[in-house]
């Protein structure tokens, strides 16, 4: 359990004159799901997407897999170790469910078509969309689509998932179809970095949770303390919002 | 009067379809042609330089980048900015003796870039309608900016700007008679030089000019089912089943504690 994956030492990030990140700390241990909860701006997603070198970080050191990553000559081939799922999911719209998970699969590992299908019918089953293989990627609901962003991420078999509010663009009913698949992935032992917004989800699956605000990490700690007896005065004013959940 | 101008028409036609037939093929395979080079040409360079490189590439990346850049801007404004029929003779006798072309073949050519300069703009609007998320998932997947353009974001660029694109083929249709001035035996030469043996000029060209009506309506006929069939699903698929309770991981509830 104290393996870790990622260690960020003293991030920052900038856009313009707004400060961001104002020198995070953060680690993650292997086979922990830690989710990032926080209000909108306080830079949960923005560092998230500085872990798979989406941004660009102004200063501090983020190690993956012991590898520091603002050093790696082919990023491309590090973010195929690191899974993103996005809120607005961003399946390809040119292609079917099917080819859409197999497309990088063919493209960055070089599998064959075969394997390539045989690949991704099998995380389409994972996450229940097996049935969809051929389904246009425009027609199917949102939960669905979501669950086939996971299932395409996990077709390259990353050792690392990273959730941008994964659920935030999605109905109630359709939250908790992602929600199941999530909890599944995160039983199974996959270390996972959860942006979200759903305390329930961060309540019950995560190991650690952290409160960011204004861009530092204001509390950490497991769910169960930080949810019901919160040391800091901001984290306790956020989650108060939340108690009827 | 109006009985000796149906006269007149009856009688080119009679007498001079021949030559017109050869004056509608050569404008056909110009104009074809020349749409589908210059979609080639437009594809390249408007993929190009849609291409944002990120902070992640090289420096000699970088640099190949603005040269590309550079020069596809260029290439743009010179042949957007200047008319085809003096792109057409420029061309043709600047390069009349490096490749001794025939003249079919240096009208394919100026066409074809002509239409390239127009298409790399469509190319690029139609990129600009893809919406960024797309690319930004192709590359959290490994997949290079190359690969990004070619498997995903070109593919939907053309599909969004497949109304422009067949409008360039109607264009050139019509704008095709203006390479006449470098002699190709295109419908409007040909009628030129009907009306020359005839000098019938109003029939003769009335006649040019119900030819071209005729092919462009026609394109865009064609044109318009092409897309019809374009925005038609392209699978059917299953019974909606957004039940998480039927999925087969679904062995408890998840959400709520």
């Amino acid at each position: 359990m104290s393996n870790p994956v990622v260690e960020i030492k003293w991030l920052r990030k900038s856009f313009g004159t707004l400060e961001v990140l104002k020198g995070v700390d953060f680690n993650v241990n292997e086979s922990e799901v830690v989710c990032l909860i926080g209000s909108s701006g306080s830079g949960k997603s923005t560092l998230l997407r500085c872990i798979n070198l989406l941004e660009k970080p102004d200063d501090g050191s983020i190690h993956v897999f012991g590898q520091n990553i603002l050093d790696v000559k082919n990023v491309d081939q590090y973010r195929a170790n690191v899974g993103m799922c996005f809120q607005q999911f961003n399946l390809f719209k040119n292609m079917n469910v099917l080819k859409n998970c197999m497309i990088a699969q063919q493209k960055v590992l070089h599998r064959s078509a075969k394997e390539a299908e045989e690949k991704a019918r099998f995380y389409l089953r994972k996450v229940g969309m097996e049935q969809f293989a051929l389904a246009d990627s425009n027609m199917i609901s949102g939960g669905q689509k979501q669950r086939v962003a996971i299932a395409r991420a996990l077709c390259m078999e990353p050792k690392l998932m990273l959730f941008d509010e994964p659920t935030s663009a999605l109905d109630p009913e359709m939250v908790k179809e992602v929600l199941v698949v999530m909890k599944q992935l995160a039983e199974e032992g996959l270390t996972m970095i959860v942006v979200t917004h759903e305390m329930g989800f961060a309540r019950q699956v995560a190991d650690r949770v952290v409160f960011m605000d204004k861009g530092v990490i204001e509390e950490e700690g497991d769910p169960k303390t930080m949810f019901t007896n919160p040391k800091s005065e901001r984290t306790r004013e956020f989650l108060s919002h939340f108690q009827e959940d | 009067m109006q009985e000796s101008f149906f006269r007149q028409v009856l009688d080119i036609l009679q007498k001079y379809w021949p030559s017109m037939a050869i004056g509608i093929q050569n404008t056909l395979i110009i104009s074809l042609t020349g749409t589908i080079i210059g979609l080639v040409i437009g594809l390249f360079v408007g993929g190009l330089r849609a291409i944002r490189l990120d902070y992640t590439a090289s420096k000699s990346a970088l640099i190949g980048k603005k040269i590309l850049d550079f020069a596809g801007k260029v290439y743009i404004d010179v042949f957007r900015g200047t008319p085809m029929m003096v792109q057409a003779v420029f061309l043709y006798y600047a390069l009349l003796n490096i490749v001794h072309w025939d003249k079919l073949g240096a009208g394919i050519f100026v066409i074809s870039v002509n239409t390239g300069a127009y298409m790399a703009e469509i190319i690029r609007s139609g990129i600009q309608a893809v919406d960024p998320g797309q690319t930004e998932a192709a590359r959290s997947l490994g997949m290079s900016n190359i690969q990004t353009m070619m498997n995903v974001v070109l593919p939907q660029a053309v599909r969004n700007a497949f109304p422009a694109i067949g409008n360039e083929f109607i264009v050139n249709i019509k704008d095709s008679s203006v390479l006449m001035i470098i002699s190709i035996a295109d419908l409007m030469f040909q009628s030129k030089s009907i009306a020359g043996s005839t000098f019938q000029f109003t029939a003769t060209y009335g006649i040019t000019a119900a030819i071209y009506f005729i092919l462009t309506s026609t394109a865009s006929l064609i044109l318009n089912l092409i897309e019809k069939r374009l925005n038609r699903p392209r699978t059917s698929f299953p019974q909606s089943d957004t039940d998480p309770s039927s999925m087969s991981l679904a062995t408890e509830k998840a959400g709520k504690s």
